[in-house]
């Protein structure tokens, strides 16, 4: 597990992850960290379903419902402060 | 129903009738029951026929002839008010050979010419050789149901029911329509007139065509259309009206020389059909109907309770992943466009079960949720609407809980991403796709899966324009639920439900399906319900409802709306083994093939495939991007080859 990842590696991950899972592969280098994954439909409405499992086993983290909001949840760098947040128990 | 096809050769050139029978060939699947040839080699013409008995068994041989052989006719289709045509055409004098309503189409040409069509009800595509003008004359029905593409090689204009008819002229090539497959990942369809095959038209629902002199005219006979006022009468009043009209649409679509079923899905309009056909007839209904194995996709219980009520005659087949995986090569074959989902795999076996039964005719209930209100994307448009009036509002965005109930994964949403899903930006009020802004543009998505080269060639392309070229002038002038009704009425209704899921699936197995939700009365009086009533709140479908509701079971009255859907990714994935089901899922998506057909990422794919066999491909997009490749890759496999897919 990776829940002590340097703070560029976890940003790095997480790109790693979209790209793979939703851009396929395709990552022409555009998706900068503070794009909004919905606005940029890079993830649909239930993507989010992907993301948040990758999340939970990749960080050994626990999402709950009221924190499934795109405030933490829509960009690279929104995902990447969430899981500091978490991981330090503020989430 | 039939298939037919044709030609004429501009320079005079006497038709090949080996080619003519080569191309009849092709769509004898349509009519199994009789071929038939008339050419006429001093100008240029032949046309053939390939008949599916149903009215007139004896005596409606086609190609048909009138004025001493100078006027003949091909004719795919059925007229269900011939018998009070014909009535008025004999009350002027006008003598019949045969009992067909083929004849009175021709008769009521020669009496109307080519505005006889607008006194048809039915469903129809046909061509008529006007020997004594040389003028061919080629009409579609109004909304749809039956099939005409056409060409221009050479010197020959090619026309035909299918395009297979058509690829086995010597002088027609296939090659891929770029703009069409974007419009399918879009659209889910090409949009009126493209076909998956550059150069090779679809004559578009509600027109009609003329080839004279070597020139091609083509022209809108009917349109939906929404009136701005309404009828301003009781509740009461317009359900009777509704079921009066539903009840004599579903009569006369019981003419036939031969038995007639209906298809029964659980949902309310099929069921509303069944029930008046058993109301009519008297007699005991014979039904049919899919069930699957996986139950999310289940409605057997509801079809039960149908079945018990109108106490028919039932036979079912159940469906399961891997019958669905097994004959969608098949199914892509035969509707010649990709599509996004399985949805047509489960009605090409009921077809095929209809057939084994010894029936060749089945009513069912397509049409109501396009005129009637039903879908829940007129739903999500007013939900949107009422929303953005307010945007500050914290309860009106709740209202997105009652959308797509039967989609689990958006069901499992919070609030805050639903909301985010269906957010209204301001710009979208402002343009008429609004009610379908969300669906196309998740839909347009699937373009990431696309070669950089065909990209490229689509670089110019905004498939927005074409829809936009199909708005008439008064469509701004509608009310916002009668916008959102034409573009699903103008576009997916013809260019996927009763085309890739519906004429091809039952003529598959020379099955001819009746839609008496789709006669242009019901249609025509349903446009001048109040939006109100069409859909009372979020309570679809609800005149329909008021009008049947001593007709059909109360749970099916009540239950909550579920389309018509199929297995898509576990269909091809066995996700428990890791592994694709059948070996030409494998070979058609592998590496290789998607490079060698040039359409789409290789690189991309083979992710995306990857996913699907880990079982981690749960997601909306992620299915329709699957079924998307693989039937693009089966029609490059099956008409395009190698070499000719453009790109």
């Amino acid at each position: 597990m990776n829940s002590t990842a340097s703070p560029q590696s976890l940003e790095q991950e997480v790109r790693r992850f979209v790209v793979e899972n939703f851009l396929f592969g395709e990552d022409d280098g555009s998706l900068q960290l503070e794009d909004s994954f919905l606005d940029s439909g890079v993830i649909d409405s239930t993507g989010v379903l992907e993301l948040v499992t990758f999340l939970e086993q990749q960080y050994e983290i626990k999402i709950d419902d009221t924190e499934l909001v795109p405030d933490n949840l829509d960009s690279i760098s929104r995902v990447s402060s969430f899981i500091r947040r978490k991981q330090n128990g503020h989430g | 129903m039939c298939g037919l096809a044709g030609l004429l050769n501009n320079d005079g050139t006497p038709a090949d009738r080996d080619v003519l029978a080569r191309m009849i060939h092709g769509v004898r699947h349509r009519g199994p029951d009789e071929t038939g040839f008339h050419l006429d080699p001093a100008s240029g013409l032949g046309l053939a026929h390939a008949r599916l008995s149903i009215i007139d068994v004896a005596s409606g041989q086609q190609p048909m002839s009138v004025e001493d052989g100078k006027v003949w006719i091909v004719f795919n289709g059925e007229i269900f008010n011939y018998v009070e045509l014909r009535a008025e055409l004999q009350r002027k004098g006008v003598r019949f050979d045969t009992e067909s309503d083929t004849e009175v189409v021709l008769r009521m040409y020669l009496d109307r010419g080519e505005d006889c069509v607008l006194d048809l009800n039915g469903q129809w595509a046909f061509a008529i050789w006007d020997g004594r003008r040389n003028r061919l004359f080629l009409s579609r029905d109004r909304v749809g149901k039956r099939p005409l593409f056409y060409t221009q090689a050479g010197v020959a204009f090619i026309f035909a029911s299918e395009i297979k008819a058509l690829l086995r002229h010597p002088a027609v090539k296939a090659s891929v329509d770029l703009e069409a497959l974007a419009d399918t990942f879009t659209f889910w369809c090409p949009l009126p007139s493209k076909t998956m095959f550059e150069g090779i038209l679809e004559l578009p629902p509600g027109h009609s065509m003329v080839v004279e002199g070597g020139q091609l005219r083509r022209w809108q006979h009917w349109r939906p259309d929404f009136p701005t006022g309404y009828l301003d009468r009781s509740e009461d009043d317009l359900a009777s009206e509704l079921l009066e009209l539903l009840t004599d649409a579903t009569r006369i679509r019981l003419r036939s020389d031969v038995p007639v079923g209906a298809y029964l899905s659980g949902g309310l309009d099929s069921s509303v059909i069944a029930a008046l056909v058993a109301q009519i007839s008297g007699s005991r209904l014979r039904t049919f109907s899919v069930t699957f194995e996986d139950r999310e996709f289940d409605e057997s219980g509801f079809q039960a309770d149908v079945i018990r009520l109108l106490g028919t005659s039932h036979e079912q087949i159940r469906c399961t992943h891997e019958d669905i995986g097994r004959v969608f090569p098949e199914v892509v074959a035969h509707a010649e466009k990709p599509v996004l989902r399985t949805a047509p795999a489960p009605m090409y076996l009921l077809s095929g079960l209809v057939r084994d039964q010894g029936y060749k005719v089945v009513l069912t209930g397509e049409g109501s949720d396009e005129f009637l209100g039903g879908y829940d994307i007129f739903k999500e448009d007013k939900i949107r609407r009422f929303w953005a009036r307010n945007p500050e509002s914290s309860w009106r965005p709740a209202l997105l809980r009652r959308l797509y109930p039967y989609m689990q994964n958006l069901q499992a949403q919070s609030d805050a991403y639903r909301k985010s899903f269906f957010h209204v930006n301001e710009d979208d009020l402002e343009s008429p796709f609004f009610s379908h802004l969300p669906r196309w543009e998740l839909t347009s998505r699937l373009r990431q899966f696309l070669s950089q080269d065909v990209k490229s060639s689509l670089s110019g392309y905004d498939p927005y324009r074409g829809v936009r070229e199909l708005l008439p002038a008064e469509f701004e002038d509608w009310d916002p639920f009668s916008r959102a009704q034409f573009l699903e009425a103008t576009v997916l209704l013809p260019g996927y439900i009763l085309s890739s899921q519906g004429d091809r699936m039952a003529m598959a197995h020379s099955v001819e399906g009746r839609f008496p939700f789709l006669d242009h009365r019901v249609i025509h009086f349903a446009a001048q319900i109040p939006p109100k009533l069409r859909m009372k709140v979020l309570n679809e479908k609800y005149l329909l409802k008021r009008a049947v509701r001593s007709l059909v079971p109360p749970t099916v009255l009540s239950r909550p709306k579920q389309p018509y859907r199929a297995p898509d990714i576990v269909s091809f994935f066995d996700t428990k083994r890791g592994r694709a089901r059948f070996s030409y899922v494998e070979e058609l998506l592998s590496t290789d093939r998607i490079r060698a057909a040039g359409l789409f990422n290789p690189v991309a794919v083979q992710r995306l495939v990857e996913k699907a066999k880990k079982g981690l491909a749960i997601g909306v997009k992620d299915n329709m991007a699957l079924v998307g490749i693989l039937s693009t890759q089966i029609m490059a496999d099956r008409f395009f080859g190698r070499q000719s897919t453009g790109v």
